[in-house]
């Protein structure tokens, strides 16, 4: 099956030819604090939401951070785009350290990083149009001053985003949650990005609409040479789309493993666990299929249990998982795992 | 077996100031005793609207029932009373929501919320409810049960809510619970969890399920008996084999087509269903679905498509429907 599923797709690492990365992050830590008191402020504690996190995305690569909500793969996407500022850590895009910058060179940057973001309601603004919504980055940075040509280019997003040219002239509000998904991923290329973060953007929409946007998502990538990061909770669409998964749990990645690799042979219990519980659209398939549940829930981030974050979860538990913290390592060439038991 | 709840023909209407919204559109279907009854479909195909008005929670104005008969075990519901249809709700068909954040009163413990109902419906002292309540909980797996009556929705996580409002949709001994999207606001891990305490205990207690979900994966597993709805009318029915293996209406084949499935080899595109669902107050002549459909014909346009027979048990609502066999092979392997 591996072999017929490779054909399919071109080969992450040999995308583009390069192979270079684009995006490199290193020990990534998010740490908010909570405050006590009204006047004298003190810090009681943290929430250690993003708690040493490091990948790499290659050009052109998709790559996948999974899992359940509270995990921390949100804050990661982020604190790559400099909208927290990380605790601990270094973000590296082409090479530029973005936590080092400055705010100006900083704007700079910004050009090649763009968002699409999960709610297409909360995330246009509704006293705008759709034309100066997506006109908007361009005026910002200084792209496409001239009024008319600026009009242009948006009416040409439009259309490459699958929407009618005259609908620039729109509310947010006169359109559905497909087409405002629509603006905002048009938004997102306004400025020409090399790298687009991705959370959730399908998971706000209807299921026959989530596989347009999916397939939009896919000829852009396409087309402009983008590099994703993807971050959803439906593994299902993430199999679909990423060359590469991370999957994420109470602030660390416990797996990370090439897309057909992870899903055909996931390592790490929680993964394996993940994956069990997504439902498959065939009663004969599904009713056969054994399930692995894991009891409990997500442990708060603000008192993680020690060692290994998923021991009181784990079906697999030992004596030394309650103790030690397990390292990333790799486990054959290119999947990594967080678990000593695999 | 003997039909538990009769749906004839409902028909709910909304008056809004942009025209009448003609949710529910005339919908018929059959819940047997315990047995596990699906319907599925998008935001806004009346899904949800169509379950509220078996038990009269459509708020009116600007809603209203417009026509039809529910009929719950030889009872028409829309003939009752207040009075009557109060001593139906939480008693006899009993409602898990999809928002476990909103559904419960947050100013009101676990165990209040639980035991109040006890003693309205089963006239239990206090005493007796308490510890009937401290029993659901265990059954729904909510451990500490006795400390958890003490405690305030907002101590809870969101998987313990939605088990508490399984518990209290238990507590009565209901014949019938509406589960409305029980797991969509839940993470995957908590959903699996959910689900089987919910089919596990139907089936222990022999309590009849209507689950409402737009999540065609919940459904295969759980129901025995499925409705897809599209726009404020269901347009297939069969048991779950036959819907997804063979469906025989091009909306239920548009569906299975676009979602990326787990257990089959990658697709290099998936096969979206075009368009977007209709306006319910301006519905098209003929078939709803027929400006998104890819099997279109000229009858289409003019006569609407009603559920007939293509199989034991197996509905579809489709002038095309004969003929789309062969389209329908593709879907699976």
């Amino acid at each position: 099956m591996r072999a017929e599923t490779s054909t399919l797709r071109p080969n992450p690492f040999s995308n583009g030819g390069s192979g270079e990365t684009l995006v490199e992050v290193e020990n990534l830590k998010m740490h908010f604090p909570i405050t006590e008191g009204v006047f004298i402020q003190r810090i009681s504690g943290l929430v250690k939401a993003v708690d040493g996190v490091s990948f790499q995305i290659k050009k052109g690569e998709t790559l996948g951070l999974v899992g359940e909500s509270g995990c921390g793969k949100t804050t990661t996407g982020r604190c790559i785009l400099q909208l927290e500022k990380a605790t601990a850590g270094s973000i590296r895009f082409d090479g530029v350290d973005l936590t080092a910058l400055d705010e100006r060179s900083l704007r700079e940057m910004r050009r090649n990083i763009q968002v699409i973001f999960q709610d297409p309601y909360s995330s246009l603004n509704p006293r705008m149009k759709v034309g100066e919504i997506i006109g908007e980055p361009m005026y910002v940075h200084g792209v496409e001053p001239d009024k008319k040509a600026r009009r242009a280019r948006v009416r040409d997003l439009l259309t490459t985003c699958g929407l009618r040219p005259e609908m620039d002239d729109r509310y947010p509000h006169e359109m559905s949650g497909g087409q405002r998904q629509r603006v905002g991923i048009a938004r997102a290329l306004a400025l020409n990005p090399r790298f687009i973060i991705c959370d959730e953007p399908v998971s706000a929409l209807d299921v026959s609409i989530q596989a347009q946007v999916i397939n939009l998502l896919e000829d852009l990538r396409d087309k402009f040479d983008l590099t994703y990061l993807f971050i959803a909770h439906d593994l299902s669409v993430v199999r679909h789309l990423c060359h590469r998964v991370a999957v994420m749990y109470l602030g660390k990645i416990v797996e990370l493993a090439d897309c057909d690799e992870l899903y055909d042979n996931p390592q790490h219990p929680y993964t394996k666990a993940l994956l069990s519980a997504v439902p498959v659209p065939d009663p004969e398939v599904e009713r056969k299929r054994p399930r692995i549940i894991v009891s409990g829930e997500v442990p708060s981030p603000i008192n993680p249990p020690s060692g290994c974050v998923f021991h009181p979860r784990c079906p697999i538990a030992v004596e030394t998982c309650r103790r030690d913290i397990p390292e990333l390592r790799e486990v054959s060439p290119g999947h990594w795992a967080a678990c000593p038991l695999v | 077996m003997p039909n538990l709840l009769e749906v004839r023909d409902l028909k709910t209407q909304f008056f809004t100031s942009s025209g009448t919204v003609r949710a529910v559109d005339g919908i018929s279907y059959d819940v047997e005793e315990g047995e596990t009854v699906a319907l599925v479909g998008e935001s806004g195909c009346g899904k949800s609207v169509s379950a509220l008005s078996i038990l009269r929670l459509i708020p009116n104005p600007p809603g209203r029932i417009v026509g039809g008969s529910v009929r719950f075990m030889g009872q028409n519901l829309l003939d009752l009373n207040d009075e009557g249809i109060r001593h139906v709700r939480g008693r006899q068909i009993s409602m898990v929501f999809q928002e476990p954040m909103t559904s419960l009163n947050p100013v009101l413990t676990i165990g209040l919320q639980l035991t109040e109902m006890m003693e309205l419906h089963l006239g239990l002292n206090n005493e007796e409810a308490t510890r009937k309540a401290a029993e659901y909980l265990d059954m729904v797996g909510i451990a500490d049960s006795k400390r958890r009556l003490k405690q305030y929705p907002h101590h809870l996580s969101g998987g313990m809510r939605q088990r508490v409002m399984i518990a209290m949709a238990l507590c009565c001994e209901p014949r019938l619970i509406i589960a409305d999207e029980p797991t969509t606001a839940l993470d995957v891990t908590i959903q699996a969890q959910i689900l089987e305490v919910m089919k596990d205990l139907s089936q222990r207690l022999g309590v009849a399920l209507i689950i409402i979900t737009h999540n065609l994966g919940v459904v295969a597993r759980y129901a025995d008996r499925v409705n897809v709805m599209y726009a404020g009318k269901i347009i297939e029915r069969g048991n779950a084999r036959d819907i997804y293996k063979n469906p025989r209406h091009p909306y239920t084949l548009g569906l299975l087509h676009s979602v990326p499935r787990m257990d089959l080899p990658r697709k290099e595109k998936l096969d979206p269903i075009d368009g977007q669902p209709p306006d319910l107050t301006k519905l098209p002549e003929g078939c709803a679905f027929r400006v998104r459909c890819r099997y279109e014909v000229e009858k289409c346009g003019v006569e609407v498509p009603h559920l007939e027979s293509i199989g034991t048990g197996h509905l579809s609502a489709c002038w095309q429907k004969n003929d789309l066999h062969n389209a329908a092979a593709g879907v699976s392997s």
